[in-house]
């Protein structure tokens, strides 16, 4: 599926509930389910500055496509990656480069979020547009 | 008042009947900023809606009547403080701006080889400073120890005073544990050795009233905002001796006697080190915070918060996982937990959604945090106008969160 596919898919899921308890319940769930990454990445080089919980992402390249990992010490953080690697992983850099982020507005979760969690998820965000862009330059 | 009338006193509270989320609000982040009274708000209203003006400089009658109002809450704080004298309360932004003043002032009479001892349970602010006046000078910054309860161990203490110190430094309660450190003791024993002292009152004040001169303290802070009064102002008192001494802080308008283009001469106390114009109306509406909880007693709110603590503390005890930080003999009604397992955040966060206000993370005491080992805590601090009901709240939010995130 293209990115802008998935997306929409996440924002139809999110619509889906009745309120925000239920929204981070699902988060939950999904954080559960996040590939996680491996032992060897998960160092303070790694950790995404601006978020006050620790995350760790990583990326590798499979075949032309960015497969992401990640982890996090905090639950609710993990389903907020959880959600961006889904729109995200196993995607082209390129695609990933140019790939809008509004779906996040359109799911609310910013608003949602306290602004130090918000921040974190802008950090996220960057993050893996960043490896996107290394790996473009290194595929180009 | 006879009987503490809890129900009765949240009326005067306008914030206390919003929703969040839905939800009625839960205020139990007390220890980060107290919600404000009508009576407080009225009189910042006031202000503005009738005598705007700055003070000390015009000869009409709104900076006259501005003036008047912002001098009598200084003999407010003077009075409820017991400080010797009116121009011992220098008006500042808060309790940093107020640590700032004399940690920058003390730089002219540190040297190196000089010591300057802070307890191991100091917020953010109570400790930069004094390692920028460090770097500054030479000295060197030692730290008075405290047990796994979070209580300083005096006999370390006692170890730590010498010649060589100079400066003692510590919070009067600390805001993440609640432990209400012996600063009785902590004063005497510096001043023994000749080392002046800085007490940090900023959690204190909402709590007890600390008699400047009984404690013989040094340097003293408040901020207003953790005392129903508005943000940003606050003060610091200081001895006359020591204020005399130290240097002013900003240069600016009100802190001048006399300037020419060769040589400015320094006005008295308190004016030295109010340099610009200052937060007028945040003064007086400081003034006016503090008749508000003087109307209700101290020694009621004190009694009335500690039973707070001690049913939110038997209730949290009871979740399973649940270990609380900060369990100090003599302790405000202040609770640092985490649940085993769980990340503080995640915590806080299904709490917001269930209208329950508390400060998750290392609230600003990461060596507290460092010494524990863990990431950082939920806090929840509780004010008289809480009641036994939204601990109730607090404990059924916690245990729902606990089921969705462990």
């Amino acid at each position: 599926m293209k990115i802008k596919e998935i997306q929409e898919e996440i924002v139809e899921e999110f619509a889906m509930f009745e309120d925000w308890m239920q929204r981070y319940e699902y988060m939950i769930d999904l954080g559960k389910s996040l590939p996680l990454i491996a032992a060897e990445y998960k160092t303070d080089d790694n950790i995404i500055k601006g978020c006050q919980s620790k995350v760790w992402v990583h990326a590798d390249l499979e075949a032309d496509k960015l497969v992401f990992t990640a982890d996090s010490d905090a639950i609710i953080t993990k389903g907020i990656i959880a959600i961006l690697i889904r729109a995200f992983s196993n995607q082209k850099p390129l695609d990933i480069i140019e790939a809008d982020t509004q779906f996040i507005d359109e799911i609310g979760l910013k608003e949602h979020l306290s602004a130090t969690r918000a921040n974190g998820l802008v950090s996220m965000i960057k993050q893996i547009k960043l490896y996107a862009v290394a790996y473009q330059t290194q595929l180009s | 008042m006879a009987m503490f009338e809890v129900t009765k006193i949240r009326e005067d509270f306008p914030i206390l009947k919003r929703e969040v989320n839905g939800k009625p609000l839960v205020y139990l982040d007390n220890a980060a900023t107290s919600q404000t009274p009508q009576q407080v708000i009225d009189v910042i209203v006031d202000y503005y809606s009738n005598y705007n003006a700055n003070i000390h400089r015009g000869v009409h009658a709104l900076s006259q009547e501005a003036t008047d109002k912002y001098e009598q809450a200084r003999q407010k704080i003077q009075k409820h403080f017991n400080a010797k004298n009116a121009y011992e309360i220098i008006y500042t932004s808060g309790t940093t701006h107020s640590i700032n003043i004399v940690a920058n002032g003390f730089s002219s009479f540190i040297k190196k080889g000089d010591e300057i001892l802070v307890s191991a349970m100091e917020h953010h602010s109570n400790i930069v400073p004094w390692q920028m006046l460090c770097e500054r000078t030479g000295a060197t910054l030692k730290v008075i120890p405290m047990n796994l309860e979070g209580e300083l161990l005096m006999g370390e203490y006692d170890a730590l005073l010498s010649k060589s110190t100079k400066l003692v430094f510590c919070n009067h309660i600390s805001n993440a544990l609640g432990t209400i450190n012996p600063i009785a003791e902590i004063i005497e024993k510096a001043h023994a050795v000749g080392a002046a002292v800085l007490i940090d009152g900023a959690q204190a004040a909402p709590h007890l009233v600390a008699d400047m001169q009984a404690l013989d303290v040094d340097f003293y802070t408040v901020s207003a905002h953790k005392i129903c009064g508005p943000t940003g102002v606050g003060i610091l008192y200081g001895k006359e001796e020591w204020l005399t001494k130290l240097p002013p802080y900003q240069g600016g308008g009100e802190m001048i006697a006399e300037v020419s283009f060769e040589k400015t001469t320094y006005a008295g106390l308190p004016h030295k080190f109010e340099a610009g114009t200052p937060n007028i109306c945040g003064g007086i509406a400081f003034g006016a915070a503090l008749d508000y909880m003087n109307q209700i007693g101290f020694k009621a709110i004190a009694d009335y918060e500690h039973q707070l603590l001690e049913y939110a503390t038997e209730e949290l005890l009871k979740i399973e996982g649940l270990k609380i930080y900060g369990t100090a003999q003599q302790k405000t009604s202040v609770i640092s937990f985490n649940i085993q397992g769980v990340h503080p955040y995640d915590i806080g966060t299904i709490l917001d959604k269930l209208g329950i206000a508390v400060r998750t993370g290392h609230h600003c005491a990461q060596p507290i945090m460092d010494f524990y080992k863990i990431p950082g805590t939920v806090r929840a601090s509780f004010s008289f106008y809480n009641t036994k009901e939204e601990v109730d709240i607090l404990v059924t939010g916690v245990k729902r969160a606990t089921a969705m995130l462990v």
